[in-house]
């Protein structure tokens, strides 16, 4: 871990000393421990302040299409960007939709071992403060006012991680190469599979029960690089969809739209079950979405630059056994 | 709220009595032409659907969909023009993607896969559109009203 920290250390400062950027998205340690914050740095700022450890939980790619105009001037340099595999794939994705151009960006991929799940780990502490917090290849300890516990990371990552098929970033300019959390990736993830083989009525139970914790904060949609609408759908008041209570049926509304709208462009990278402040399982929703897209129409958001999104295109003969026939 | 009480007695609990109320988003040069001509030719189907006319079926954003059965229709059918037949060239063809995952996600989330429906309906089919409506209006009745996200079941407590 030490080591890969050095060695983005070491390349960022040499891109900024061969004048390549002029801007740099990493992480840095955050205010709380078990988290990291995003870090935006330039030539001035302190490149020894850039951390990588388990804990880089955020997608970065979601500054990129807010912060940076895609009409980018020929003269200004691009923005340099940590990435993780989810990243890149989402990078992919913003590029194939036209949100930034691939010459305004500079990535230096990382190959990713996966992301601890700080609310596992804090479930196991109970309520304790932590004071310091060390990491290995393997194994995160977490130093107590009373001692140290231990956690092997293999059993406390996010459940995204443990089915993530692409941890090595599908598009980038520099690729630092490190441990990478190997297994067999599934498909149909077993979450989903085990969701649907339920009865009907307790399928719509666990969905109510799940967004009913929802408080409208629209965290999800903030961390999620998809969601770039300059207007959301939640937000609009000509015509106003949503009203702004938080009651149970806008509420499911407001879900079940912001995942329909995430269908063919979701990388399954569980930013946004990161950012929900409430706990809502939302990958048990949204992953159904990346398995459909990949069983029905052979795609995967992230992968590569090349293939049009499933629903910016079509086939003659998309199957269409779901149409009504008259009986 | 009281007024419109007495409007919606319909709206019963009792199964029986029970009409559902289904929105029809129908293309303007096709399903609508059809609707027309089912009217014209006398076939008779049933009073249930309102008819919203769109230009394509291609212009149905699934939002519509959810907004209708939250505002308290009971289902919703999308009709457009078969395959090939677009007046758009290949709006239907973009719209049959969308609607594909829309049923496979609403259907995992538990929502029954009868309420919201799609078909292909030709300006000439006037005899299937009507099969069309029974065979949804017949589908929705059997479900009964949709109760579980609508907006005024959440106030009331009760279906209307």
């Amino acid at each position: 871990m030490r080591q890969i920290e050095y060695e983005i250390i070491n390349t960022v400062e040499k891109l900024f000393a061969d004048k390549k950027i002029d801007i740099f998205i990493g992480y840095k340690k955050g205010t709380l421990s078990l988290q990291t914050s995003p870090y935006f740095l330039s030539e001035q700022d302190d490149v020894r302040k850039l951390v990588w450890n388990s804990f880089c939980s955020n997608n970065l790619a979601v500054f990129i299409p807010r912060i940076i105009p895609n009409s980018k001037s020929k003269e200004s340099k691009p923005v340099g960007i940590l990435c993780k595999g989810c990243d890149s794939r989402s990078l992919v994705g913003l590029i194939k939709e036209k949100q930034i151009n691939r010459d305004n960006l500079f990535i230096i991929g990382i190959s990713c071992p996966g992301i601890v799940d700080r609310r596992k780990i804090l479930s196991r502490l109970d309520g304790k403060e932590i004071i310091g917090i060390d990491e290995d290849a393997d194994s995160i300890v977490v130093k107590l006012k009373d001692g140290e516990k231990r956690f092997e990371k293999e059993e406390y990552l996010c459940e995204s991680c443990l089915n993530c098929a692409h941890p090595t970033p599908s598009i980038y300019d520099v690729l630092i190469r490190g441990a990478v959390y190997s297994l067999q990736a599934i498909t149909p993830d077993p979450i989903t599979k085990d969701f649907s083989s339920k009865p009907r009525e307790e399928r719509w139970k666990i969905f109510e029960t799940e967004v009913s914790k929802c408080i409208r904060c629209y965290a999800c949609r903030d961390a999620c690089p998809n969601c770039y609408c300059k207007e959301c759908f939640a937000e609009q008041t000509k015509p106003q969809w949503l009203g702004v209570s938080k009651g149970l049926s806008e509420v499911i509304f407001y879900h079940i739209v912001r995942i329909l709208h995430q269908a063919g462009r979701c990388v399954d990278c569980g930013a946004c079950v990161r950012a929900c402040p409430m706990d809502i399982n939302l990958r048990l929703f949204t992953r159904v979405m990346v398995d459909e897209v990949k069983e029905r129409f052979g795609y995967e958001p992230g992968i590569s630059l090349k293939d049009t999104p499933p629903l910016a295109t079509f086939s003659a003969d998309d199957k269409q056994e779901f149409m009504t026939e008259p009986e | 709220m009281k007024q419109s009480d007495n409007k919606t007695i319909r709206r019963s609990d009792d199964k029986t009595n029970y009409e559902p109320k289904i929105v029809a988003f129908l293309c303007n040069w096709c399903s609508y032409a059809g609707a027309d001509l089912a009217g014209v030719s006398r076939f008779q189907y049933p009073p249930n659907i309102r008819v919203i006319r769109v230009p394509c079926s291609g212009r149905i954003n699934p939002l519509y969909i959810i907004k209708a059965l939250q505002s308290g229709v009971d289902g919703v059918l999308v009709s457009g023009c078969h395959p090939g037949d677009c007046h758009y060239i290949s709006g239907n063809l973009f719209a049959r993607r969308k609607f594909a995952l829309m049923k496979k996600f609403l259907d995992y989330l538990g929502i029954e896969p009868e309420r919201v429906q799609f078909s292909w309906v030709s300006a000439a089919e006037g005899a299937r559109f009507a099969e069309i409506i029974k065979k949804v209006t017949n589908d929705i009745k059997k479900l009964g009203p949709l109760t579980y996200f609508r907006k005024d079941f959440e106030k009331t407590g009760k279906v209307l």
